[in-house]
């Protein structure tokens, strides 16, 4: 079973859907005793950084996500969740990679929201990328990024590079919507499903 | 680098596809969720439905589509027609929507879509424009689902593309009025003139007729995207033919 972290954003459904289409059974949970006896855990999430992380300390989840060593995808804010810090109200954010989210600055031929498809620049090797080439097309919408680190697996840019897929132990994000990326997203989320809970 | 969109644009009509000449005589176009997944498998960027008749029927639209395309279709899409309450674009969302399109009620009420914003998110909330050039004037129209009840705002276009981001719109879909239907290209200085207005991502909407009109609007004008209904719909312009010529073009697109 697949927990779905309920962050309260709106775009839910369709990582529900998505796995479904996968053949995956999943449910919809703020419960910390459902998320811990998860198989793997999603945390998804639109919308702002400071209302995100609200609804986790009200639910009692900030602890029980860090604490947890199964596999965890985050997806779009749900990934900038688990870095340290958002400017984005400066708002302190899970702690599980070190370095900070930081906006996008408006500028002649870069409208924010970066919002579209965009190419996927492999980093390293990671069970998430099996069957992705190099350049593949992925679908974006957030106007806050992560910065390229060690723990970066897949970057793309948008006058700044930034980090597109990332991982570190048991905890991986992508800052793209796989639920809403065609083939490519559909086999990065089968890459997670796959993966030994 | 991030591609330029092209996005097809679905009327719907008791749930299905339909389309108008001239906003009447609908046609029956076929099975909205067949419809969505060939535009999907021929590599459509995104998808737009737009109910035709909602806004100034004064009724919401009927959503029990919205939830059978968001479990079969994975590529994103905007649901658009007569939404007027926080609840209306909850249930569309809720339903697995990843955007809401607002046009006329937020004309008549324009903190609607900060209230959006603020509930949903900016990337949600598109803002729809349709606008008419007017002499050397760019002007807003309202009600525009249905001829009979269209009528002129008060605003001027550009102005308002910059109070509808200032609100909280993610986006923009601007509908150039002269242009639609007509297949002569888009309106490039119109589009242009609200692309320097604003920061948040700018869709041209009217007057795509052959595949050059789109290369010459990502040429001349840093516009995000483009979208169009009847040269798809037809299949005038096949979505990989139009892929292809871009790529071809030099122009960045998701092949």
């Amino acid at each position: 079973m697949i927990a779905i972290i309920d962050s309260g954003g709106a775009n839910i459904a369709s990582v529900q859907f998505a796995l479904e289409r996968l053949g995956a059974a999943s449910v919809l949970t703020d419960d910390a005793t459902t998320i811990r006896s998860a198989d793997k855990v999603l945390l998804p999430g639109v919308g702002a950084a400071p209302v995100a992380m609200q609804r986790l300390a009200q639910t009692g989840l900030v602890d029980c996500i860090r604490d947890l060593t199964k596999p965890v995808l985050g997806i779009c804010l749900g990934m900038q969740l688990l870095f340290a810090h958002s400017a984005e109200g400066d708002t302190p954010l899970l702690g599980l990679f070190s370095s900070d989210c930081s906006g996008f600055t408006p500028a002649s031929g870069r409208s924010v929201p970066h919002m579209g498809w965009n190419r996927l620049a492999c980093r390293q090797d990671h069970p998430l990328m099996t069957g992705i080439d190099d350049g593949a097309h992925v679908y974006f919408v957030h106007s806050y990024f992560a910065p390229v680190t060690s723990d970066t697996v897949a970057a793309s840019s948008y006058g700044d590079d930034f980090t597109a897929i990332v991982a570190k132990n048991n905890f991986m994000g992508c800052q793209f919507h796989p639920e809403r990326s065609g083939p490519v997203g559909a086999q990065i989320l089968r890459n997670f499903l796959e993966m030994p809970s | 680098m991030l591609t330029k969109r092209i996005i097809a644009c679905l009327d719907v009509k008791d749930g299905r596809v339909v389309k108008g000449v001239q906003f009447r005589n609908h046609v029956d176009m076929g099975d909205i969720l067949e419809l969505s997944q060939r535009y999907a498998d021929e590599g459509v960027d995104e998808l737009v439905f737009y109910d035709i008749t909602a806004s100034s029927d004064g009724r919401v639209v009927d959503k029990s589509w919205v939830n059978q395309i968001a479990r079969r279709i994975n590529i994103p899409f905007c649901v658009a027609g007569g939404i007027r309450t926080i609840a209306d674009a909850k249930a569309i969302l809720n339903d697995g929507a990843d955007k809401i399109s607002v046009n006329s009620p937020a004309l008549e009420r324009p903190e609607f879509i900060s209230e959006l914003a603020a509930t949903f998110g900016t990337q949600c909330v598109v803002a729809g424009i349709d606008s008419r050039r007017e002499g050397d004037k760019l002007q807003v129209y309202q009600y525009t689902g249905d001829e009979t009840k269209t009528i002129k705002s008060k605003r001027d276009t550009v102005s308002w593309a910059r109070e509808v981001t200032r609100l909280g719109a993610g986006e923009i879909v601007l509908n150039c009025m002269n242009n639609d239907g007509v297949r002569q290209g888009y309106d490039i200085a119109q589009l242009a003139a609200v692309r320097a207005a604003v920061t948040v991502p700018v869709i041209a909407s009217g007057g795509a007729g052959d595949y050059a009109h789109f290369a010459d609007l990502f040429r001349q004008t840093d516009i995000d995207g483009a979208l169009a209904a009847s040269v798809f719909h037809s299949g005038k312009i096949p979505m990989p033919d139009l892929k292809a010529y871009l790529k071809s073009a030099e122009i960045e697109v998701r092949v």
